[in-house]
């Protein structure tokens, strides 16, 4: 019944964007997204969007499902967009009872909408091509240093991967124990907001108990394979450089000094 | 009175990788006071199928009966339908929620829309059914042990008062003790209370000592359809998709091919051993 729903975006593909080494993703999503604020001018916008575009040819990720993304800005981009277009003051081209476009409020639509898409796209690229534990990973390694300042990176980065490994598996209990409700009769989808808030009870509760369970059992078997923190743990595909890796960075930097310039 | 599928196909998945076809051009007919046994391998698509019968899963192809009347048409109360074929999930615990035994068996009894009266005396004559006793009623569900909790679970969908019981794998996970009682439990249902039983299962064993009509699934089709008896004539084709006959009835097999000469007829250890004293007395 709730199968539908995707958590981790994961695309399964065979490219060299896929293939990088995640920490270089993050550092360049980070890069790119702080170069769409970097700059003004149409210039700029396009340099972003030609580096967008060559990114999605090489991810193999078709254009359709990179745009799905979008939709869950798609209010926010319409909301500012509106405001952004009737309130700016300005040189008005178009004046209509109480509607004044202006100039400069068309432009700031524009191009406050585009960097708002580009946002959004820039980072789910990311997801698209990254697994959930790369990123965890990379995470952790790039947050090292501020183990110094006794930030616990390591138990923060192996919550959170244990959080995104229990995702897909209570996805599915809760789908096993709605359809064992349902056969007793539960009704989920009519009745006031009440009724319907009331009738999730019968699901959450064995899930809450089973998710406790499970963490105590998980708990149990790690402390039997005699896991106490990150010190002195070595990684079984310890995140390593490559040659395609030190290019990607080259070709990030290139492409922030190109921004910055322009 | 009875459930029919004609030509049921049931696909998961939309489109792409992950989509798969569960169930292909299934016809089945369930009669009443039928002890019927689903048997086949892990992914042959005998849980979808059970789904199926009380309208949890819909068809992608074909109709459901039941009584008669096909359950995709308009008007067709599901929730009638859910009382009437109770479904018993394999694991308890994705069920019992609430704070204590009686409480969790009244759920399903409640949600039919039953008077209150009459839902405590059905979950009452539930539970005492299932042979669970008094002093537990007020107790807390996850206290319980791991075969009560199943008791308790068939206890809560038997309240509703189902003509039909299907159980999904209802001994996996307990003890021979435990598998016994829940198979003596089921039995008196059939005989006593006239409960048509349909149960899921991959033990060969519990089929030949219970069940009197065996569906065989393999890879989303019935292979097979019949008396346990005539079913485990088909020992090499059991085999071939990864199932098996009993083993005491393997044995008698066995024996007849290096030449003994002994009935072959054999379901159960008991009779098995009757047939082997048979021959060595002969």
């Amino acid at each position: 019944m709730i199968r539908d729903i995707t958590i981790g975006q994961y695309y399964r593909a065979d490219s060299v964007i896929h293939r990088l080494d995640p920490r270089v993703k993050i550092v360049g999503t980070l890069l790119y997204i702080i170069s769409l604020f970097a700059f003004r001018g149409f210039a700029g916008y396009a340099a972003a969007v030609v580096f967008f575009g060559v990114i999605v040819f090489l991810s193999k990720v078709p254009l359709s499902y990179i745009l799905r993304g979008l939709k869950p800005v798609f209010f926010v981009l319409i909301f500012t967009s509106v405001l952004n277009l009737f309130w700016t003051p300005g040189e008005s081209f178009f004046t209509w009872g109480v509607i004044d476009l202006t100039w400069e409020g068309l432009y700031k639509t524009i191009f406050i909408a585009l960097r708002l898409i580009f946002l959004v796209l820039g980072s789910s690229l990311m997801t698209f091509t990254t697994t959930p534990n790369q990123l965890t990973d990379a995470l952790e390694k790039l947050l090292g240093p501020l183990r110094h300042l006794r930030v616990p990176v390591h138990e923060l980065s192996m919550m959170m991967s244990i959080a995104l490994r229990f995702i897909p598996i209570l996805v599915d209990e809760t789908d096993k124990i709605m359809k064992a409700q349902a056969a007793r009769g539960a009704d989920f989808e009519s009745g006031s907001i009440m009724q319907r808030l009331k009738s999730m009870v019968p699901i959450l509760i064995p899930l809450f108990v089973s998710a406790v369970r499970r963490a105590d059992d998980l708990a149990l078997a790690m402390d039997a394979r005699c896991y106490h923190g990150g010190a002195g743990r070595t990684k079984m595909h310890p995140l390593r450089y490559r040659g395609q890796d030190f290019v990607a960075y080259i070709v990030c930097i290139c492409y922030s000094l190109l921004i910055f310039v322009v | 009175m009875s459930i029919v599928l004609k030509n049921v196909s049931y696909t998961y998945g939309k489109s792409g990788s992950d989509c798969g076809q569960a169930l292909k051009d299934i016809s089945l007919e369930i009669h009443k006071g039928e002890f019927l046994a689903i048997v086949g391998h892990t992914g042959s698509g005998k849980s979808t199928l059970i789904q199926l019968f009380n309208g949890l899963e819909r068809a992608t192809q074909g109709e459901v009966y039941f009584q008669g009347e096909n359950i995709y048409s308009k008007g067709f109360s599901m929730k009638r339908l859910r009382s009437k074929v109770g479904l018993v999930f394999q694991y308890p615990e994705h069920q019992l929620f609430e704070a204590t035994v009686i409480k969790d068996v009244e759920f399903g009894p409640r949600n039919m829309g039953q008077e209150p009266l009459q839902v405590e005396l059905n979950s009452f004559q539930a539970l005492k059914d299932v042979g669970i006793s008094e002093e537990l009623l007020d107790v807390s569900v996850l206290a319980l042990s791991g075969g009560q909790k199943r008791r308790v679970a068939i206890a809560g969908v038997l309240a509703m008062q189902p003509e039909f019981l299907v159980l999904d794998e209802p001994m996996a996970g307990l003890d021979p003790a435990g598998r016994r009682e829940i198979f003596s439990l089921l039995k008196k249902l059939h005989e006593e209370r006239g409960i048509t039983i349909v149960f899921v299962s991959h033990s060969m064993e519990d089929v030949a000592e219970y069940a009197d009509r065996v569906v065989v699934m393999n890879q989303g089709q019935i292979v097979l359809d019949g008396k346990p008896r005539r079913i485990f004539h088909y020992e090499k084709e059991l085999q071939q998709i990864g199932l098996g006959v009993p083993q005491a009835a393997q044995l008698v097999h066995r024996l007849a091919e290096r030449g003994a000469g002994i009935e072959q007829d054999c379901l159960t250890a008991d009779e098995s051993a009757a047939a082997i004293l048979r021959w060595l007395e002969k």
